[in-house]
């Protein structure tokens, strides 16, 4: 619309100008004004306030939350309480060494990298299947996956508990592996970047040159794809930590090898809670994902806005 | 692979070798080409999506089968001899179950008081990102904070904020004169965890808290994909970014709209870490006279605390279909409102 007028008035005329003041420009082409800062920056603040807190209260003795008005100033307490949550030395008599929280980190870990590798793995190999392959079935297939995704997961609940139950893996870390292995969403979004980044042309001509399917997967589609990779696994890795609910259900509350999660939930569910204990454990909890959002925060937005969008 | 390499090195060096009968391109494939080809045609193709679907299917698709299954069954764990078929008598003891009815009220009102607020602000926070802006990278991943803290860790800092007697938000509402009175003593602020609103509020509080950042990135990337030539056509009126926020972008973005409005519908009725940190008890019972319990918490009682799958099950099946129920008519409802403002 804008064009036209443009091109009727030279930049020499100003009454002209009139019209095209008129017209405004999408939000987008908008130069911020000062309240987005403020709000934006209040917005990160409140985002930001709970892994302060921890900090805060990590580094607290036990009158610090009993202050009024309440202390918003960082203690001297932080490697006390750190050796303490990891169970190195008791608290007065009481010692913290029964949540295994320090062995929890490796546990978590664990279980992260191998359900991330796995993910990434199988969901790419299906989703190139299900993008670039013909085969009988497909499409019904691929509908199977993309119903199975609006399924709330905790409706096949009790009956995952009774699967894992019967291949004794109750309290172990298998049962929580095994069942997130693979992810309809990663077969979903790997499919949709594929069928736009891997183009058919290649395929069909390494195909007539011989290469075989799972060779044209290796050498032409996993290059392409390495960015999705990216974000697929970021996404995955940061549910896999944070994951709680189906932790505590096939480990148990009195698990002898916790998930961090789980750790903490045994930390303040203890017979007296201590805020300083529990929030050191959950500030050192924070730590790996903030380093990840710090590394690869880029990936993880696009994830987000990408997969919202082809959904 | 080297099988591939030997049999077309082969068919090479013959053809090198025999140049008086020279074959084109497209000459005769040998059985073993053929077999491969075909193999790798109609075989292939499964083979690589057969990890998926096998695990899939043993851990995904099955247990929701299977679900249905145990909640027509007695399948107590404490009574294990007692195991049989029950009928409909989960489901009939669901109906005039006040614990289920009590986590019903409890979940919808936290539903509410979470996803109402939730949606707004991330609109808000979506538009403030939509202009051209310094710094654009990182205000999108500091968004992102809540979202990536471990709701465990997270629930851990707000149950501890909306403590009674030594929590942060006591003080501040204390700093505002904000007191109660209660069986003869009183206390700067409320007592979060006493009456049934408070807990509510404090829960949401929480779920806000968490999700604000992220559906204000998938509102961002759908904005984004507005053709800008809407903005210049309609904003002849003169319209303010307010009013062009709720005229323009928001209609153009309903699909998004209604996706979020699902989506939190789904989240917000499972809700159960938030709960369940809040107390500090691992029985689940969400308060001593569970003021918030949420059916997430009362499914997880009654199959490992109480040992009762079958009925858990059975209470997993009806939230699942009030769900569906729920999530379907907040997307009738939330697209009869697009089309009201964009009129």
């Amino acid at each position: 619309m804008s064009a036209p007028v443009r091109d009727q008035a030279p930049p020499s005329q100003e009454p002209k100008q009139n019209k095209p003041a008129m017209l405004s420009r999408s939000p987008q082409d908008t130069p911020a004004g000062w309240f987005n800062y403020v709000f934006l920056v209040a917005t990160l603040l409140v985002g930001f306030f709970p892994v302060w807190w921890m900090f805060i209260v990590s580094t607290g003795d036990d009158t610090m939350l009993a202050k009024i008005p309440p202390q918003i100033t960082p203690g001297d307490n932080f490697w006390t309480n750190f050796n303490i949550v990891m169970g190195n030395i008791p608290d007065g008599t009481q010692s913290y060494e029964y949540a295994h929280f320090g062995a929890s980190f490796m546990y978590s870990a664990i279980v992260t990298v191998v359900i991330t590798a796995s993910t990434l793995f199988f969901c790419s190999l299906a989703g190139f299947a299900f993008a670039k392959l013909k085969f009988k079935g497909r499409d019904q297939l691929m509908v199977v996956v993309i119903l199975t995704l609006t399924i709330p997961n905790q409706l096949g609940v009790v009956a995952l508990y009774i699967i894992i139950a019967r291949f004794g893996w109750q309290g172990q870390l298998t049962a929580l592996i095994v069942p997130a292995l693979v992810s309809a969403f990663g077969v979903f979004y790997m499919r949709q970047y594929i069928l736009d980044a891997l183009p058919d042309e290649i395929v069909e001509s390494a195909r007539m040159d011989g290469a075989s399917t799972f060779r044209i997967f290796l050498t032409m589609c996993l290059p392409v794809i390495r960015p999705a990779l990216g974000v697929l696994g970021l996404l995955t890795a940061v549910g896999a930590w944070n994951e709680f609910q189906w932790a505590l259900i096939a480990l148990g509350p009195g698990t002898e090898n916790p998930t961090v999660g789980v750790a903490l939930s045994k930390l303040a569910s203890a017979q007296y809670p201590r805020p300083r204990i529990s929030l050191a454990g959950s500030l050192l909890a924070t730590i790996p994902l903030l380093v990840l959002l710090a590394v690869a925060g880029k990936q993880i937005v696009r994830g987000v806005m990408e997969g919202a969008i082809k959904s | 692979m080297s099988t591939a390499s030997q049999v077309s090195a082969t068919a090479g060096a013959s053809a090198a070798g025999s140049p008086v009968t020279p074959r084109g391109p497209h000459h005769e494939p040998s059985a073993w080409q053929r077999f491969r080809g075909k193999f790798d045609a109609k075989v292939v193709p499964y083979v690589l999506i057969s990890p998926f679907f096998i695990l899939f299917a043993v851990f995904g698709i099955f247990p929701l089968v299977y679900n249905g299954v145990v909640s027509f069954r007695r399948w107590n764990l404490k009574y294990p001899a007692d195991d049989g078929w029950a009928g409909f008598a989960n489901y009939s003891k669901l109906f005039s179950d006040g614990l289920f009815q009590n986590a019903l009220i409890n979940t919808f009102g936290i539903f509410l008081l979470s996803t109402i607020p939730q949606l707004l602000l991330a609109l808000i926070v979506a538009s403030l990102l939509n202009r051209k802006l310094r710094g654009q990278t990182m205000f999108r991943v500091g968004v992102l904070v809540p979202f990536i803290t471990p709701v465990v860790a997270s629930s851990l800092v707000f149950a501890y904020v909306f403590s009674k007697n030594y929590g942060l938000a006591n003080a501040i509402l204390g700093l505002f004169g904000v007191e109660t009175t209660a069986a003869g003593t009183t206390f700067n602020g409320i007592d979060w965890r006493g009456t049934w609103w408070a807990s509510w509020l404090a829960i949401s509080i929480m779920v806000n808290w968490k999700w604000v950042g992220y559906n204000a990135l998938l509102y961002l990337a759908a904005m984004q994909s507005i053709p800008k030539d809407v903005y210049e056509a309609a904003a002849l009126d003169g319209a303010s970014p307010w009013q062009q926020l709720w005229r323009i972008t928001v209609p153009m973005i309903r699909p998004m709209v209604i996706f979020t409005v699902v989506l939190s519908t789904i989240g917000g009725l499972q809700l159960f870490t938030e709960p369940m940190l809040f107390g500090d008890t691992p029985d689940a019972n969400g308060g001593s006279l569970r003021q918030w319990q949420t059916v997430g918490q009362l499914i997880y009682q009654t199959g490992w605390v109480n040992l009762n799958l079958g009925y858990a099950a059975a209470m997993s099946w009806a939230l699942f279909i009030i769900i569906v129920v729920i999530a379907g008519f907040n997307a009738f409802l939330t697209s009869r409102i697009g089309e009201g403002s964009k009129r």
